[in-house]
């Protein structure tokens, strides 16, 4: 199976007034796992949509390798989808489901069957293929709609928040097992989520959306340490947004004069963990949460302003003992003292 | 409504007999004509002194009543069939588009259910008549599929509501074109409301009377026609018998549907 490359070049798509897609642009890569993270509203899933051709953009273009897609009907793109609500059709057996592609594209009905069979498998799915649809487990469904949109090989998967329907627990295994799957059929996805945590787990690149544009695309690591916006910042995690001059610097060193982001958990209690490149942070104790793996410290700083600092349960020996009120000084390292630029503050 | 009142047995009392009363009174004329089918006499006499089948091999061997019995089914039947696939269409159209636009087609299309029917038949006349299609089986037809359609509309538009469209846009993007996303998908899963809306057109057609007294004529009148025009002009117990041998098919028809509904 030979995967291509999305090129979307300056789609723009509005609803009246309402503008859903604001000169978007992205290039995703032939074999990729990308993923559209942003909260509802942000345009995630009409972009998913017009890739799959339901929304037709107003303007830009659609590229699917180097053929251009942005005015090909939906059923001729050859692209695999899974619907949040799975989309399964109640009046077919889970086979029938599976197999409905590959009726469409006339395959003899024998090889039809055995593709099918072999793609249930491939998704834990052996010895449930005559079973009815209205029978399943929401997990099951989950695996019979995948099955369906990987069953006739397309080039492209599209996902829209597959797993949002789905307990904590099934939802864990299935993005451990939907990436091991994208992973042995190399096919370049595109995956829509509002969850920070799954589009950090697993994607290859996320691009954060908000208000119809797509604010930052990067790898996880870089888009959770080095945001460049501070939507973006405050999305992706507990982040503190610092004001330029709260700060000050262990060893004395002038600081710059920017906008600061650091994640609550990067402090530590303890300045002797931190370089003399770090800073510290001064204030007074306002509230403690105790999480089962770490406290949740605020922190208000003298100039008002609060801060969350998080502290490893395992490293935080005194935390149960601090007192609400008490003056104290979190320390954080330089490298996890992160500038953003002043017009995207 | 019976159970309000559990413990009150003259309140039961008067109730079940309160509604075998209104039962009587809507079901008594309709059954009325079973008897006087049967009469051996010339004359519609209540209740018959004589019993004899003649009114049955009279309207069997009538070659009028048989062409207009052939003409009203083929008219039922060519009714259902333009006016359900139309209104499907039409209804998943208003589905998609929504707001002010659906509003607006759907109130075009259900004007002919609410239009009375005299005013619809004298349009219709006169659009026939220009186009001189007066007294062909096609004018008449036209005039029932547009009764017909609002009355399937009104049918399948719930259905659809309730209809979950993603399971479209997932037949379309495994290849699917619009036709065989709508044989494939919805039609199957919205079989009872089509065989609902399918029957309802048919009775439609099968009991319009005013469009088939302005617009049929000849070989090509219709039963109500037909009878209308014979009870001006002669009355005798055939009509009787018609009326009896209609009003079982009309029950024989909505009673299948019903089991078939039920299984």
């Amino acid at each position: 199976m030979k995967s291509l490359p999305i090129t979307i070049d300056s789609v723009s798509k509005a609803y009246g007034s309402y503008v859903a897609l604001d000169d978007v642009s992205l290039d995703i890569q032939a074999g990729e796992f990308l993923t559209l993270l942003g909260p509802s509203g942000s345009g995630k899933t009409t972009l998913l949509m017009a890739l799959a051709g339901f929304v037709r953009p107003d303007s830009g273009k659609l590229l699917l390798g180097d053929r251009d897609i942005t005015r090909l009907a939906p059923n001729k793109r050859d692209i695999g989808i899974v619907f949040q609500n799975y989309a399964l059709f109640p009046h077919m057996n889970v086979l029938a489901n599976v197999a409905y592609p590959l009726a469409l594209r006339k395959t003899p009905r024998a090889e039809a069957r055995q593709r099918a069979l072999a793609t249930l498998a491939r998704v834990k799915l052996d010895g449930l293929a005559e079973r009815n649809v209205a029978a399943l487990s929401g997990g099951q469904r989950q695996r019979v709609a995948l099955a369906r949109a990987i069953v006739f090989e397309p080039r492209v998967m599209l996902m829209d928040e597959p797993l949002s329907a789905l307990d904590k627990n099934l939802r864990e295994t299935m993005q451990y097992e939907i990436r091991r799957l994208h992973d042995d059929l190399g096919i370049t996805t595109i995956y829509v989520t509002h969850d920070q945590r799954e589009a950090l787990i697993m994607s290859d690149r996320i691009a954060v959306m908000n208000s119809g544009r797509i604010q930052q695309i990067d790898t996880p690591q870089r888009i959770y340490d080095r945001p460049s916006t501070r939507f973006v910042a405050e999305f992706m995690g507990e982040a503190n947004i610092v004001a330029p001059g709260s700060v000050r610097r262990i060893d004395g060193a002038e600081v710059s004069r920017e906008t600061l982001m650091i994640r609550a958990e990067s402090f530590h209690l303890d300045a002797k963990l931190v370089g003399g490149d770090g800073v510290a942070l001064e204030g007074i104790l306002r509230a403690k949460a105790f999480r089962g793996e770490n406290w949740l410290l605020t922190l208000a700083l003298d100039g008002g302003q609060e801060v969350l600092v998080c502290i490893p349960a395992a490293l935080a020996g005194g935390c149960a003992e601090l007192a609400a009120g008490r003056r104290m000084t979190a320390y954080a390292p330089a490298a996890k003292v992160h500038a953003i630029p002043g017009a995207m503050a | 409504m019976l159970e309000a009142y559990p413990h009150n047995r003259l309140a039961r009392i008067v109730l079940w007999g309160f509604a075998a009363l209104v039962m009587a009174f809507l079901m008594l004329p309709t059954l009325v004509v079973v008897p006087l089918s049967f009469s051996a006499s010339n004359l519609l006499e209540f209740p018959p002194h004589a019993y004899s089948l003649r009114w049955y091999e009279n309207f069997f061997g009538s070659a009028t009543w048989m062409a207009a019995l052939r003409t009203s089914l083929i008219l039922g039947t060519l009714t259902a069939l333009i006016a359900v696939p139309f209104a499907l269409l039409a209804c998943i159209s208003m589905n998609r588009l929504g707001g002010k636009t659906a509003a607006s087609i759907q109130s075009v299309l259900l004007t002919p259910s609410i239009t009375p029917g005299i005013l619809l038949a004298i349009g219709l006349f006169f659009v026939l008549a220009a186009q001189r299609l007066v007294g062909t089986l096609f004018g008449v037809l036209v005039g029932h599929v547009v009764l017909a359609v609002p009355v399937a509309c009104i049918v399948l538009l719930p259905a659809l509501a309730r209809f979950d469209w993603n399971q479209v846009q997932a037949a379309r993007s495994l290849g699917a074109n619009w036709a065989r996303a709508i044989g494939g998908i919805i039609v199957p899963q919205l079989r009872i409301s089509l065989l609902s809306a399918t029957l309802m057109a048919f009775l439609t057609s099968l009991d319009e009377s005013v469009i088939s007294i302005f617009v049929a004529s000849g070989r090509n009148s219709t039963m109500p026609k037909l009878m209308f025009v014979s009870l001006r002009d002669q009355i005798d117990p055939t009509i009787a018998a018609i009326s009896t041998l209609w009003t079982a098919i009309v029950v024989l028809v909505v009673l299948i549907v019903a089991l078939r509904q039920k299984s």
